[in-house]
């Protein structure tokens, strides 16, 4: 089995007929996934991608007509905080938004929403997530992994390609691969992702990736060290990056102590996490070598 | 983006937030002028957007409007931390009696707003956060409701204000926490809040910063934004929607993906080299993203050599190659490249750089291996 999505999942495009809509839902169609509807305001009633898709003017309607269970957002970011608010009062159990950059205001309410329905969001900022062989609901390249049994969790883009692509090189396939998304309100954080991968039987170990500021790393190694018995791999990017520019005192005070490379690795090692070095030695962890 | 004290105190004074009485000057005759409406002492501080301003000589308290002449002219048009000084907030001065924390922004962790208040605030207030944290009064804010009535009374009991002023900092607390919202802010933090020898609260000093990805709903501060403290090449990156951070290294870096990018630097730390920068080209990686990164990054003379780092996803590696050329076709330079290019396409793209006689590397760690050692080189 895989965590979040599988050959099941009815995904519905909101911002279809837009330009990066349009290429994505084509290539997660490509790629196996079961692209049931099209969301675009005053464009219902339309087909997309060569009559494959039929397009509605709301999401409500398109998981009444299509029984769509999971949404992907690609609107631009001054519409996607309603975009996710409309996928979820029409009771999607999954919002993936690819969006990146929604005024942090619009996500607090969106969390808070979402916290009393049963729904599961990841990003915004997110790359999406990838179960090979047959399902992506996101923009991750299909060619770049394969079917297998390492859990993939991330917080970046580009660096989970890198990555995953190290493990495709080595032999290493991915029973699921989930971006988190690299917004600072983001809604699904790593130790959610911990969880179902440690419940998942096809997973038997987890590939963390991280990255410095916000204290995620930090509860995931809490997370880690209070049961997860599956082994956890990780790698912190930005060990030379330039100290976070900090948010006044009031920043301080939240973040306290924590945040740099350094405490995040040091809270993971503490949990008996393999830390790399740089994103190729990951394969060589994995292994157990 | 950050707002000067300046601003958020003309921000403050449009919520009825009390402050110093006071104006700006950009020459100490300016100064003197305003030190004389005010009568008696008077402030002057230097706006410049760094921390610790205090600290580093930006606050002077003057007796007389020719003292004020005479300080200001020695502020003026120095620096401090590296920033020129090229205003200053002439204000009345104020009889403390108490130093008070008020500030509130975003709890990542939690998903909302954290309201933060002392009643030992000032320039230490990170030491007590640090020394007794039980002397920090912590407030979640629900979105859909706001700072609640209640809330700023049981945060006005919890830090021990005076009770017939409670009633004053209830109203200034609900005013901070709807400019907060208006301006979509991501940071509103007034320290110190003083209760004056007279009895009133008054922000002394304030410090706003707003969410830039909010900024399209706040056109009046589009072109607000100081940009003295900040590198030019960075000013000049955020044109070209480039994310560039100068660094001390000399091995320069260009990378699509803010994780990539921060990945490729610490490999090139790893492998004994220094980066010089940290530099996100983000998604498609157009020929004339690259041609104005890689000029940003060549204006650099620390940079001795230049590692590219592109994992195509969507994006396509020949088209990448395509655009790395026609850069560097279009910016002369004798500095060494490394590219090293994987994903989507990457056979091809390897092949056209090839045929420009580019250097191109297999893995990220053998690119790093080779960036450092053409800088090196170039050294000897």
């Amino acid at each position: 089995m895989s965590i979040l999505v599988n050959g099941g999942t009815r995904l519905v495009v909101q911002g279809i007929t837009g330009h990066e809509g349009a290429f994505h839902a084509q290539a997660m169609l490509d790629y196996g996934t079961n692209v049931a509807a099209g969301v675009t305001p005053g464009k219902g009633g339309e087909w997309v991608l060569n009559g494959k898709v039929p397009v509605f003017d709301s999401v409500h309607a398109a998981v009444e007509m299509t029984g769509a269970d999971a949404s992907i957002i690609f609107v631009p970011a001054r519409f996607a905080g309603d975009a996710i608010l409309e996928a979820a009062d029409a009771g999607v159990r999954l919002i993936v938004c690819i969006t990146e950059g929604i005024p942090v205001k619009e996500m607090l309410v969106v969390r808070d929403v979402l916290a009393r329905r049963n729904v599961c969001l990841l990003g915004p900022n997110t790359p999406g997530i990838i179960s090979p062989p047959h399902t992506k609901v996101g923009i991750i390249p299909g060619e770049i992994t394969f079917a297998g049994n390492v859990g993939v969790v991330s917080r970046s883009g580009t660096l989970t390609y890198e990555v995953v692509h190290a493990l495709k090189l080595a032999g290493i396939g991915t029973s699921t691969c989930v971006g988190i998304g690299g917004d600072p309100i983001i809604g699904t954080h790593f130790v959610e992702i911990l969880s179902h991968f440690e419940g998942d039987s096809q997973t038997d170990t987890v590939v963390l990736i991280g990255e410095i500021g916000g204290r995620d790393e930090e509860r995931a190694a809490e997370f880690i060290a209070g049961g997860m018995t599956k082994p956890v791999v990780a790698f912190i990017a930005g060990q030379a990056a330039p100290q976070n520019t900090r948010m006044g005192h009031a920043g301080a005070i939240i973040e306290g102590g924590v945040g740099t490379a350094a405490e995040k690795v040091a809270a993971l090692r503490a949990a008996g996490v393999r830390v790399a070095h740089t994103p190729e030695e990951i394969p060589g962890l994995v292994r157990g070598r | 983006m950050r707002l000067h004290e300046y601003q958020s105190k003309e921000i403050f004074t449009e919520h009825n937030i009390p402050i110093p009485q006071g104006r700006l000057a950009a020459t100490p005759e300016e100064a003197k002028l305003i030190a004389e409406e005010l009568h008696g002492a008077v402030v002057l501080k230097a706006q410049v957007l760094v921390g610790g301003r205090g600290k580093a000589g930006g606050i002077r308290l003057v007796r007389s409007p020719d003292e004020a002449e005479e300080e200001a002219a020695k502020i003026l048009g120095t620096r401090i931390k590296g920033i020129p000084v090229r205003r200053l907030l002439v204000e009345e001065a104020i009889n403390i009696q108490q130093e008070i924390y008020f500030g509130m922004t975003v709890d990542r962790e939690r998903a909302e707003t954290l309201v933060i208040a002392s009643g030992e605030g000032g320039v230490n207030i990170e030491e007590v956060a640090q020394a007794s944290p039980e002397r920090i009064a912590r407030l979640g804010v629900n979105p859909l409701l706001g700072l609640c009535d209640f809330q700023a009374r049981n945060l006005a009991a919890e830090i021990e204000i005076p009770r017939q002023l409670w009633r004053a900092f209830n109203v200034l607390a609900l005013s901070l926490y709807r400019a907060y919202q208006n301006l979509d802010a991501t940071l509103a933090e007034i320290n110190p809040l003083v209760i004056t020898a007279e009895g009133r609260l008054v922000a002394l000093d304030g410090k706003i910063i707003l969410d830039d990805n909010a900024l399209f709903r706040h056109p009046a501060f589009y072109d607000k934004r100081d940009i003295s403290a900040e590198a030019p090449e960075e000013t000049e990156a955020r044109k070209f929607g480039l994310a560039y951070i100068k660094m001390d290294g000399d091995i320069g870096c260009l990378v699509n993906g803010a994780g990539l990018a921060m990945a490729t630097m610490d490999i090139i730390q790893h492998k004994g080299g220094q980066p010089a920068n940290f530099l996100d080209i983000g998604g498609g990686a157009s020929a004339e993203k690259v041609t104005a990164a890689l000029r940003i990054l060549l204006a650099d003379p620390q940079v001795k050599s230049v590692l590219i780092n592109i994992f195509g996803g969507i994006t396509r590696c020949d088209q990448v190659a395509h655009g790395i050329r026609a850069a560097l076709a279009e910016v002369e330079t004798q500095v060494p490249f490394v590219i090293r290019l994987a994903g989507t396409n990457e056979a091809e793209g390897r092949r056209i750089l090839a045929d420009a006689s580019l250097e191109t590397a297999a893995t990220l760690t053998e690119a790093a291996q080779i960036a450092i050692a053409r800088a090196q080189a170039v050294m000897v």
